[in-house]
């Protein structure tokens, strides 16, 4: 089991120096994945002021680093390409925090990129895995399918109706902060709760606003330690504390169709840093679909097992609520590559710097960033505080 | 095989052999532990819970009741296409695992199917190797 007295050590001894996105997002059909992991991986070392050749330890998912590091012309001398979907890139900072402590690195860069969006050959699947034999043959194939099993189980132990009400709850705040984010998906275009509820059918009982968007998207992440932090261009976010897992691969494995593993990861994390959740200003969850959110808000313990759709309720989660949720729009409006989960980081950073613009939160000092991968099956937390 | 059937096809591997066997013949084969004394799925030769081998085949009575099940209107994969609206599920069986599955033989609406009905196997083959356990109401 994690040692707390040596996580709590650790708390703040590593700072996030750089975060950027791709030159674009969205729809990028003239670039390649790799070409997004570079450029966010270029953009995020410029808003750090730090050159590339600095760069020593190398975190990815999807590609290996050796893939992402020769395109970039790095060679590093600390490897990990821990892959577990879209929560990848939060459980990498966990990662990078040590790598930096144990000395096995100084500047540590996290890359993404994919092109859900131009790239839409599927993978055939690997038949030695589980899910070619006992879930595809059945057309469980992909995320939707799949959340869409689990939120009715979540529908029927805790209501069908204000279950629904809360998706819709979520999926119109999620829009109001994307039409406040020049580069996100929606900007342009608002969702009233009428058009959620007619909208279509995707996999019953998710309407399409439910399930989250499929963009081209890079993004990345540059973390050393607070020392170092200091002499940056920004200065650094701390990272006051990280914690990851995961307790199922194919979905009909998933022990509770209705918790994450955040319920190990946020209690893990907020307990490194010294944190209760009512010290946070800001929650970026990862929300590749409205029941995620849902089932990941009473997971990480900011309410009880069916709670949520009261805590979501009346719009507490949209611009001016109480209780700021995915301020740049969240997989659903924003943007959605695939594996997600760096943006959520990103966007934190930002709001903690005050870089964000006419969504700008006041007095934004202690963020969660928190990623779900796979189907709904491993997570990663980070509570990062303002210095 | 049925004629243009194009939706994947389980490629059987080395420990669900017997499992695809059993269904070819109509038996939904269980793997069980022997120290646990409870039956698991999928088939794997090592028991998810105590980590030994002393494990066998036993075969289920193929009665279950719906964990979860969802409609699908948008195929995620093209073999899909004829079959929507269709109802991909996870069941509970009898005797104690969960596996995914899709219920048939019942109308694709959220109003006819609910989450504890009563359910037990049927077989769909789908080549001359494989047929699909599948579900419907009991």
């Amino acid at each position: 089991m994690p040692v707390m007295d040596k996580l709590k050590n650790l708390s703040g001894t590593a700072a996030i120096v750089g975060v950027a996105e791709s030159d674009k997002i969205g729809r990028t059909p003239d670039k390649g994945p790799l070409e997004l992991h570079a450029e966010a991986g270029r953009n995020a070392l410029a808003d750090a002021g730090i050159d590339k050749s600095e760069v020593d330890g190398v975190f990815t998912a999807g590609y290996s680093t050796y893939d992402v590091a020769e395109y970039m012309g790095i060679t590093p001398h600390f490897t990990d390409s821990t892959s577990v979907g879209g929560s990848s890139f939060v459980i990498h900072i966990a990662h990078a925090i040590a790598a930096i402590q144990a000395g096995y690195c100084e500047v540590a860069l996290i890359t993404h990129g994919q092109t859900g969006r131009s790239d839409r050959a599927r993978a055939g699947g690997n038949p030695g895995l589980p899910s070619a034999q006992y879930e595809a043959p059945y057309g469980i194939i992909g995320p939707p399918v799949a959340y869409s099993l689990a939120a009715n189980r979540y529908m029927h132990q805790y209501g069908e109706d204000r279950t629904r009400e809360a998706m819709a709850n979520i999926a119109v705040s999620t829009r109001k902060w994307a039409n406040m984010n020049e580069k996100a998906f929606f900007y342009d275009t608002p969702m009233t709760f009428d058009e959620y509820h007619d909208s279509r059918w995707i996999s019953w009982p998710f309407h399409l606003p439910d399930c989250c968007l499929v963009t081209d998207a890079g993004a990345a992440i540059v973390i050393t330690s607070a020392e170092r932090a200091k002499s940056t261009k920004k200065g650094g976010v701390s990272i006051l504390g990280a914690a990851e897992g995961h307790d199922h691969a194919v979905l009909h494995q998933m022990p509770d169709l209705t918790r994450t593993w955040g319920r190990h990861s946020g209690p893990q994390a907020l307990e490194m840093a010294g944190l209760t959740h009512d010290d946070l200003d800001l929650a970026m969850i990862y929300d590749s679909f409205t029941y995620t959110v849902l089932a990941t808000l009473e997971s990480l313990g900011f309410c009880g097992p069916g709670e949520s759709p009261d805590f979501v309720a009346d719009q507490r989660t949209a611009p001016g609520g109480d209780f700021p949720l995915n301020t740049n729009g969240g997989g659903l409006s924003y943007t959605h590559p695939g594996m997600y989960g760096i943006f959520t980081v990103v966007e934190a950073v930002r709001q903690l710097r005050g870089e964000t613009g006419k969504r700008q939160l006041d007095d934004c000092n202690l963020a969660m960033a928190h990623g779900t991968g796979g189907l709904l099956s491993s997570t990663g937390t980070v509570i990062l505080g303002r210095d | 095989m049925a004629d243009g059937y194009n939706k994947p096809i389980p490629i059987p591997q080395p420990e669900s052999d017997n499992y695809w066997e059993g269904a070819k013949t109509g038996e939904l084969r269980l793997r069980k532990c022997d120290d646990c004394n409870q039956a698991y799925f999928y088939p794997r030769n090592i028991c998810p819970d105590c980590g030994n081998n002393n494990t066998s085949w036993i075969v289920a009575s193929g009665n279950a009741k719906i964990h979860t099940f969802a409609i699908v209107h948008r195929p995620p994969h093209p073999g899909f296409m004829d079959d929507i609206p269709y109802v991909p599920a996870i069941v509970e069986l009898e005797e104690g695992p969960r596996m995914a599955t899709q219920i048939v033989n019942v109308e694709a609406d959220p109003s006819k199917i609910s989450i504890d009905m009563a359910v037990k196997v049927v077989f769909e083959s789908i080549t001359d190797e494989i047929s699909l356990p599948k579900f419907e109401p009991a």
